[in-house]
């Protein structure tokens, strides 16, 4: 079998686990990529389909601009959501540093 | 009285009738779960006390002489996807391991009001990615019928609950055939509805342009009951769709004289064990025999099912699992003084399995610049052609018909090393999503002790065709009524 061109590189692969924010250690971005490229590969098929003339609706549902009544509605409590979250001061949340 | 083979519907006029109460029938469940759990991990989370407090409280009722709704105390299992106020819900992932959400999903609610009684969630795959419940973080679930089998996925724990007798019903999710694959492997029966038929308010989302949650019992008319109960319009959920509500009970007709059922020939073939194979052509002249009208039909655009359903449902997976950052709820990696990409980056590594990594990677690549035409869109494309094709095929037959899994369970660990593999598993059931229509698979026989699940197809809401032909098989074949040996 003639060798294969690779759809994705192991420094793509890297560069979108960046964009996903997904850190992967060296051994994963080695098997990652070749998995990638075998799936890519797979997924390639689908050129052999003349879609030229399909519609590209988004959904299977004819439903569009689903909207409600502008009321306000109660929401949940405020202290039942910052529960949930790992790190609070006080009434925040409390989120690494952005600069 | 050995409560755990009975189907849900027999229960019910069991508990009605006052033979037996809700009590007992919880309890019965809670016994064999701590029997057999051991041996089956369909569980994650039990919700003991909470549903003998409940079970207590329906009995009271119909002590008095109360009306009582229309799952009357009886059990079910819920696949831990689904959100519960109050009570652990985790997808199976790590990320989630200790999160307790603040709401309940709509179809919790409706199983509630109609005093259906939650007695624990049950296992999966990690975000509903996969078709065995081998990526859950908190290991596998063990198919009833061979231990050292799948149960299917990614609704694997769900298809084992109720097929190991531990609850009459139970809830799955079903975005590419999570209801349906396990229902086929644990012999059980699995519906998928038409999309936007049953409310996703609360289920946690994997590709929400595909996914529907699904009724999962021993019997068509067990899924019929608990269909009836979840589906409606709700505006909680932007895609619900407002259609009448209807009593799937009034479709449990044993006659399909007439019916046209074409045979999927996309479906068969190339994959497809022997075993199988031969089942589906005894299947259609069973059903040929009770008076239905039986032919091949061929749905061109089914070969490319499966490239368009994973690079869909890839890039919806990348988009809604963006939001686990360890910040507002989740795991959190908590290291201090981190920058917050590192930070994110870091909680994401370790709180996600590596199948949802894998497939956030390749959804953010079917995305990304350059590739967007290449591969999302022209997944989209692909979609509708299928859609279109089901719905031509519809204008000649009533019902189609297909192995909802090309093979029986496979070991443990068989497939799992190589995703492209399992993902072709998948085959005969990612069709049925794309292009949004209802499905069903119920036991069809069996090979080498294994059991084989027959997946009928119908056009948009159109659940009643869907559910008379199922029970009408049912009714005429012996397989629903074998129970795994443990």
């Amino acid at each position: 079998m003639a060798e294969r061109k690779n759809a994705i590189s192991r420094e793509e692969v890297e560069h979108l686990a960046w964009l996903a924010r997904l850190e992967l250690t060296d051994d994963e971005k080695d098997l990652f990529t070749r998995q990638l490229n075998d799936i890519i590969d797979y997924f390639s098929s689908l050129e052999e389909l003349d879609t030229e003339d399909a519609p590209s609706q988004l959904h299977v549902l004819e439903l569009t601009d689903v909207f409600r009544e502008d009321e306000p509605k109660p929401c949940l409590p405020r202290e039942k959501i910052l529960k949930m979250a790992p790190k609070i001061q006080e009434a925040y949340i409390k989120a690494p540093k952005m600069v | 009285m050995k409560l755990e083979t009975l189907p849900a519907l027999t229960l019910r006029e069991k508990i009605r009738a006052q033979e037996i109460t809700a009590t007992d029938c919880v309890l019965a469940a809670l016994e064999r779960i701590k029997n057999i759990d051991g041996k089956v991990h369909a569980f994650l989370t039990l919700t003991r006390e909470m549903a003998l407090e409940r079970a207590k409280e329906i009995d009271g009722k119909i002590r008095g002489g109360q009306p009582v709704g229309a799952l009357a105390g009886l059990p079910i299992a819920i696949k831990d996807n689904i959100c519960l106020d109050g009570v652990r819900t985790t997808c199976a992932s790590h990320i989630l391991e200790n999160f307790t959400p603040p709401y309940t999903a709509t179809v919790v609610d409706r199983v509630a009001r109609e005093d259906g009684v939650v007695v624990g969630k049950t296992n999966m795959d990690e975000f509903a990615m996969g078709s065995s419940t081998e990526t859950s973080y908190f290991g596998p679930t063990y198919n009833p019928w061979d231990l050292t089998r799948v149960p299917g996925g990614s609704s694997g724990g769900s298809g084992a609950c109720v097929a190991a007798g531990e609850t009459p019903l139970a809830l799955g999710s079903d975005t590419g055939g999570s209801v349906r694959c396990p229902a086929s492997f644990c012999g059980v029966v699995g519906v998928k509805p038409t999309y936007g038929l049953v409310s996703r308010y609360g289920l946690i989302a994997y590709a929400n342009s595909l996914e529907q949650i699904g009724p999962m019992g021993r019997t068509v008319g067990d899924c019929a009951l608990l269909l009836t109960v979840i589906s409606g319009y709700d505006e909680r959920d932007a895609t619900s769709v407002n259609v009448e509500a209807r009593n799937y009970l009034e479709y449990l007709i044993n006659d399909i004289s007439g019916v046209r059922i074409g045979m999927v020939q996309q479906l068969l073939g190339e994959g497809t064990h022997p075993a199988v194979e031969k089942n589906i052509h005894s299947s259609a002249e069973k059903l040929v025999s009770l008076g239905a009208k039986c032919e091949t039909v061929s749905l061109p655009t089914l070969r490319y099912a499966l490239p368009a359903y994973y690079l869909i449902a890839m890039a919806e997976a990348s988009s809604n699992l963006a939001r686990y950052d360890g910040l507002r709820y989740g795991y959190a990696a908590g290291e201090e003084g981190l920058m917050w990409h590192d930070a994110f980056s870091t909680t994401r590594q370790r709180g996600f399995g590596a199948e949802v990594r894998r497939r956030i990677i390749l959804g953010t690549y079917a995305l990304s610049a350059g590739y967007y035409d290449k591969f999302f869109l022209k997944a989209v494309k692909v979609a509708n052609m299928v859609r279109l094709d089901f719905l031509k095929a519809f204008k000649t037959f009533d019902v189609l018909m297909a192995p909802a899994m090309p093979f029986p369970a496979f070991k443990i660990g068989e497939r799992i090393q190589d995703p492209l593999a399992l993902y072709m598993s998948d085959i005969a059931t990612v069709p049925v999503n794309l292009a949004g229509i209802p499905a069903i698979s119920v036991p069809s026989g069996f090979t080498d002790g294994l059991p084989i699940g027959l997946q009928f197809m119908a056009p948009p809401f159109r659940e009643d065709l869907l559910l008379r032909v199922a029970y009408t098989f049912e009714q005429n074949t012996p397989h629903h009524a074998v129970n795994p040996p443990l």
